[in-house]
């Protein structure tokens, strides 16, 4: 494609995953304790997909990429200090909760509307990227509903690889079970890709790309609109930390036989 | 003492403090450059350099692959830029003194050896930065930036060699070991120096391109010394020498190097004149080391605060953890929950360590923002001076000691408020540079020293602590945090660019300026207004500290020791140097309140910080309470013992001494007022008998008015462990992650 692709990543942002994660009761309903006070991250899924995005706008010369995320703008702000500096985008903010226990329909509608009123986006060049899940929750419903809303049907989920073939059209490898991949032949843009974890390492840090997304990222964190979200149509019966599902054992001078035999009556269970 | 309505509510502390509070309370929330340098530093701080130390990369003193490969990530992480202005290459504007600051900070946080390495060529460069040429600027700068000219070109790092002389030869601090001689003068052409230089300590050396040294002229035809440039493909002997052995700091290189070298003459760093047949470099060495060192030092200091304020999260998972895992401490049991932090003893010992490190942090920042705004300030202020046919030197110094005035006057016109001063005066001195200059220049001279002085003297102390609240685990490689190795390195930080006698010996100079006591005085006003407000941050015992502290000053001045000799000089070490640390004390427990108060007003604005800031701020005033307590004891002491210790203590029979009445005369005392003899304090009886004491009580002149303070200072520190109690408490409250976000 001679004029490159409009990427537009949604991406959220989580709770830094070394920090204690404890779920409690607030007024609006289920939350965890202090998530406003801890450090966040870009949620990892949705960050492999900007890593895609801009590897991807990097070989296909004319492309460019939008990263829009509904976050509290003040955690996203301290976010965008790292991940500013590790690929050229442009942000597109809304102010919102970031929480794993907001609704996927309505966080839907906010990014589905906040794409569409991007300036200049070009929906014959458009692909939706995204995390195929979050690390607040593995629900992986959002992107296909805001894929829905833009009334894209080419979706692809759990990506581990897009590859641009010689006439233009995608090769995508979609993760299945038992370490195999799904192998989808597409025509090209829209098309909507929640991504797995790609292929590609984390960039290191480039101050000067930074300085140059910051310049624009300011003013957009500045203006962010709150997204509006009404809330209160789920409701949440039980909310609690998944359980110890492992019980190890400590055994002394076990061969690797026996070893071996644990393991495979542990798989076949 | 009131309480405030977090402490009555019971508003704890919810999560360590997270970058959203920092960079208010560090004052650069406005500032995304440096909040991203941040981000840059720690990523690399807690990852290549926190593996390097887990793998064992500090057994070797020498500079080996893994070690090399930290300066790749320093490159890509924007580090090595950060000293370069943007016209160079570089990406952040401005002057970059709270940028290294912060770059520095991050690091030490994980290893003090790692950010003195990140440091070391900005520190080769500042020469050029502060004192160079516009060509040595444009080359060495723009050789500094990593992809600078030429195709995926590396960056030049450099070395700075001011050269310690060789240990154990009775050579002075002054003596530069380094020598220059002109080797040829063709006719009309420029002079080719031959430099020989013997470095030891240099950090860097192991690999650096380009080397700012110090050099003493060994040739009547070159006048003074100065600093030349050497490159390692300049003709001659060019030998990084030997790996120093350092027990502490591995993570920099270290080498004594051997350097015989053919330079031009234009690699004297500022340039030179040619007057009478003799080669006159503009700066002498020691005008350009001021100009750096200066500016560094504040950031050696940090590290030492980094690295306490990395000690914490470590302890208070320690301390928690320290049962778990026995059948005999079941889950949900306040010993599996609390662990050590059960006993008061730890978390007290915990939160010294804490308000330490808060307190040096802020002095340190304090500090960087101050050259921030000082080194712009300073080159107007040589812009004035040359308008004026005023170059520099001599003639520059007596052009400021005649403006020192106007300076007071604007400092005591700053004091009052708006309506109660000549408002157009104060505009005219506030807009004048070279006023402005000298106010914040003899503030500089004070917190420069200072932050470097305690924070890694005092510092130091601390650490030790902080093993020792690790029990034997601290002593160990294992230990989570690397603390051991943090409280060596500190030591080290100590010594380096300018060991503790330096700063003492620099303080006792720049503490007696009168532009210095001036603001110094308005301080005390500044720390009553505050404690009228904010009664809990013990303000108010500061700023009787402070007091007694500038009382103790002016009384040595002017007082003489039991044998006639003057107090307050500089040959008396034991007088000067005890009252700069008492002054340290005091700066940087100012500081760290006025962090306090700073956070108070900026962290309603930021959601993030507003949710829990009543608890996070009851935390930090506490802290800042049980801190002052501290500096107040340290003040209190060391005034008395410079007060009263030169002073032969009186004796019974010593028939000049007046403060003795005998019985008789309390007779006679006691029917002109009743009950006055209740107040003789050293009776003689007719006999000569006396109370069992060495000798009467001591009195001098001042010496009530010295009581009355020390007395009122001790009562100052009313509330002071109510305050500790309550921080204690919120270190068991206080959420920390699961684990250390960096490897052990």
């Amino acid at each position: 494609m001679s004029n490159g692709y409009h990427i537009v990543v949604c991406a959220g942002i989580v709770p830094d995953p070394l920090q204690t994660l404890e779920p409690v009761t607030g007024p609006q309903g289920p939350a965890l304790r202090n998530e406003m006070m801890l450090p966040a991250v870009l949620d990892p899924w949705a960050a492999h997909a900007l890593y895609e995005a801009a590897h991807l706008a990097r070989n296909a010369p004319g492309s460019k990429v939008w990263l829009v995320s509904l976050s509290p703008k003040a955690k996203l702000q301290q976010v965008m200090m790292t991940i500013a500096q590790k690929v050229p985008f442009e942000l597109v903010a809304l102010d919102g909760p970031a929480s794993g226990f907001t609704d996927a329909g309505e966080t839907a509608v906010a990014l589905a509307r906040a794409i569409q009123a991007i300036p200049g986006l070009d929906r014959s060049r458009l692909l939706v990227f995204g995390g195929w899940e979050s690390a607040s929750r593995g629900a992986g419903a959002t992107l296909q509903m805001v894929g829905e809303i833009l009334g894209i049907t080419d979706q692809f989920q759990g990506v581990d690889a897009l590859e641009i073939q010689s006439d233009g059209s995608f090769r995508i490898l979609e993760r299945i079970e038992g370490g195999v991949h799904q192998v989808s032949a597409c025509a090209g843009p829209p098309a909507v890709l929640g991504w797995a974890t790609g292929t590609l390492p984390e960039p290191p840090n480039q101050p000067q790309i930074g300085m140059q997304n910051m310049r624009a990222i300011m003013p957009a964190l500045q203006g962010a609109q709150p997204a509006g979200l009404a809330g209160g149509k789920i409701e949440f019966l039980e909310v609690r930390i998944p359980s110890v599902r492992r019980e190890t054992q400590v055994i002394k001078d076990l061969s690797p036989e026996e070893i071996a035999k644990e393991i495979v009556e542990w798989i076949k269970e | 003492m009131p309480e405030s309505a977090a402490a009555q509510h019971g508003e704890m502390l919810c999560t360590l403090p997270g970058d959203d509070v920092r960079q208010i309370m560090w004052r650069y929330a406005g500032r995304f450059d440096l909040q991203m340098l941040v981000q840059s530093a720690r990523q690399v701080a807690r990852g290549t350099v926190a593996r390097l130390v887990a793998e064992g990369a500090r057994h070797s003193h020498d500079w080996t692959t893994a070690k090399d490969r930290m300066l790749k990530e320093f490159d890509e992480a924007g580090i090595t830029a950060m000293f370069v202005d943007p016209e160079y290459g570089g990406y952040l504007e401005g002057p970059k003194n709270l940028a290294m600051a912060l770059a520095a900070f991050e690091l030490a946080w994980v290893d003090g050896g790692a950010a003195t390495c990140a440091l070391a060529t900005g520190l080769a460069l500042a020469p050029i930065h502060e004192r160079g040429t516009e060509e040595q600027r444009r080359r060495y700068m723009s050789l500094a930036v990593p992809g600078g000219p030429g195709p995926g070109r590396p960056p030049w790092r450099g070395a700075f060699a001011l050269t310690e002389p060789l240990p154990y030869v009775g050579v002075e601090t002054g003596i530069l070991g380094g020598k220059v001689r002109i080797a040829d003068w063709p006719e009309g052409g420029e002079p080719i120096l031959e430099v020989n230089k013997r470095g030891r300590f240099i950090t860097n050396m192991a690999f650096a391109n380009f080397v700012t040294a110090a050099v003493d002229s060994a040739d009547p035809r070159i006048k003074g010394s100065c600093m030349v440039i050497l490159e390692e493909s300049d003709p001659g002997l060019f030998d990084r020498g030997a790996p120093a052995r350092k027990l502490v700091h591995q993570l920099s290189a270290t080498n004594d190097p051997i350097l015989q070298l053919k330079v031009p003459a234009s690699r004297i760093i500022g340039g030179y004149e040619v007057k009478h047949g003799v080669l006159v470099p503009r700066y002498s060495h020691g005008e350009i080391i001021e100009a750096v060192f200066r500016r560094t030092r504040v950031t050696v200091g940090l590290m030492t605060a980094a690295k306490l304020l990395s000690a914490i999260e470590p302890l208070i998972r320690y301390h928690r953890d320290r049962f778990r895992g026995s059948d005999a401490v079941p889950p949900g049991s306040p010993r599996y929950e609390l662990g050590l932090q059960q006993r008061e003893d730890v978390l007290y010992r915990v939160i010294d360590i804490w308000a330490t490190g808060e307190a040096a942090a802020s002095l340190g920042f304090a500090a960087a923002r101050l050259f921030d705004i000082l080194d712009p300030l300073e080159r107007e202020k040589d812009a004035t001076l040359a308008a004026q046919g005023i170059k520099g030197g001599t003639a520059a110094y007596k052009a400021l000691r005649k403006r020192q005035k106007d300076a007071l006057e604007f400092i005591e016109l700053d004091a009052r408020p708006q309506n109660r001063r000549d408002q157009a005066r104060y505009e005219e001195l506030k807009n004048d540079k070279v006023v402005q200059f000298l106010v914040l220049d003899a503030l500089a001279n004070v917190l420069c020293p200072a932050a470097k002085l305690w924070n890694t003297g005092h510092g130091a102390n601390m650490l030790r602590e902080a093993v020792s609240l690790m029990g034997g685990y601290g002593i160990t490689e294992d230990c989570p945090g690397f603390l051991g190795h943090k409280w060596m390195d500190a030591q080290l930080e100590a010594t380096y660019e300018g060991p503790e006698a330096v700063q003492r010996r620099q303080l006792s100079v720049t503490m007696t300026n009168e532009v210095f006591l001036a603001q110094f005085a308005n301080w005390i006003r500044e720390m009553r207004a505050v404690a009228s407000k904010r009664p809990g941050t013990g303000a108010c015992a500061l700023a009787t500290a402070m007091q007694l502290w500038l009382w103790t000053l002016r009384h040595l001045q002017k007082a003489r020791d039991a044998r006639g000799n003057k107090l307050l000089q500089g040959a008396r070490q034991g007088v000067t140097f005890p009252l700069a640390d008492a002054l340290c004390w005091l700066v940087a427990t100012r500081q760290q309140i006025l962090d306090v108060l700073e956070l108070e007003e900026k962290g309603p604005q930021n959601p993030a910080v507003a949710e829990g800031l009543e608890g996070t701020l009851q935390f930090f005033t506490d802290l800042a309470h049980t801190h002052v307590a501290k500096a107040a004891g340290e003040v209190g002491r060391i005034c008395a013992e410079l007060v009263f210790g030169y002073n032969r203590h009186p004796a019974w029979d010593d028939p000049e001494y007046r403060g003795c009445l005998t019985e008789d005369e309390l007779v006679a005392v006691d029917s002109l007022v009743p009950g006055m003899s209740g107040y003789a304090a050293d009776v003689v009886a007719a006999d000569g008998a006396h109370p069992a004491k060495a000798g009467p009580c001591v009195e001098f002149d001042g010496y009530e008015d010295f009581q009355k303070m020390r007395v009122r200072l001790d009562a100052c520190q009313t509330g002071a462990m109510l305050s500790k109690d309550r921080a204690a408490k919120a270190l068991t409250k206080v959420m920390i992650p699961a684990a250390l976000d960096y490897p052990q």
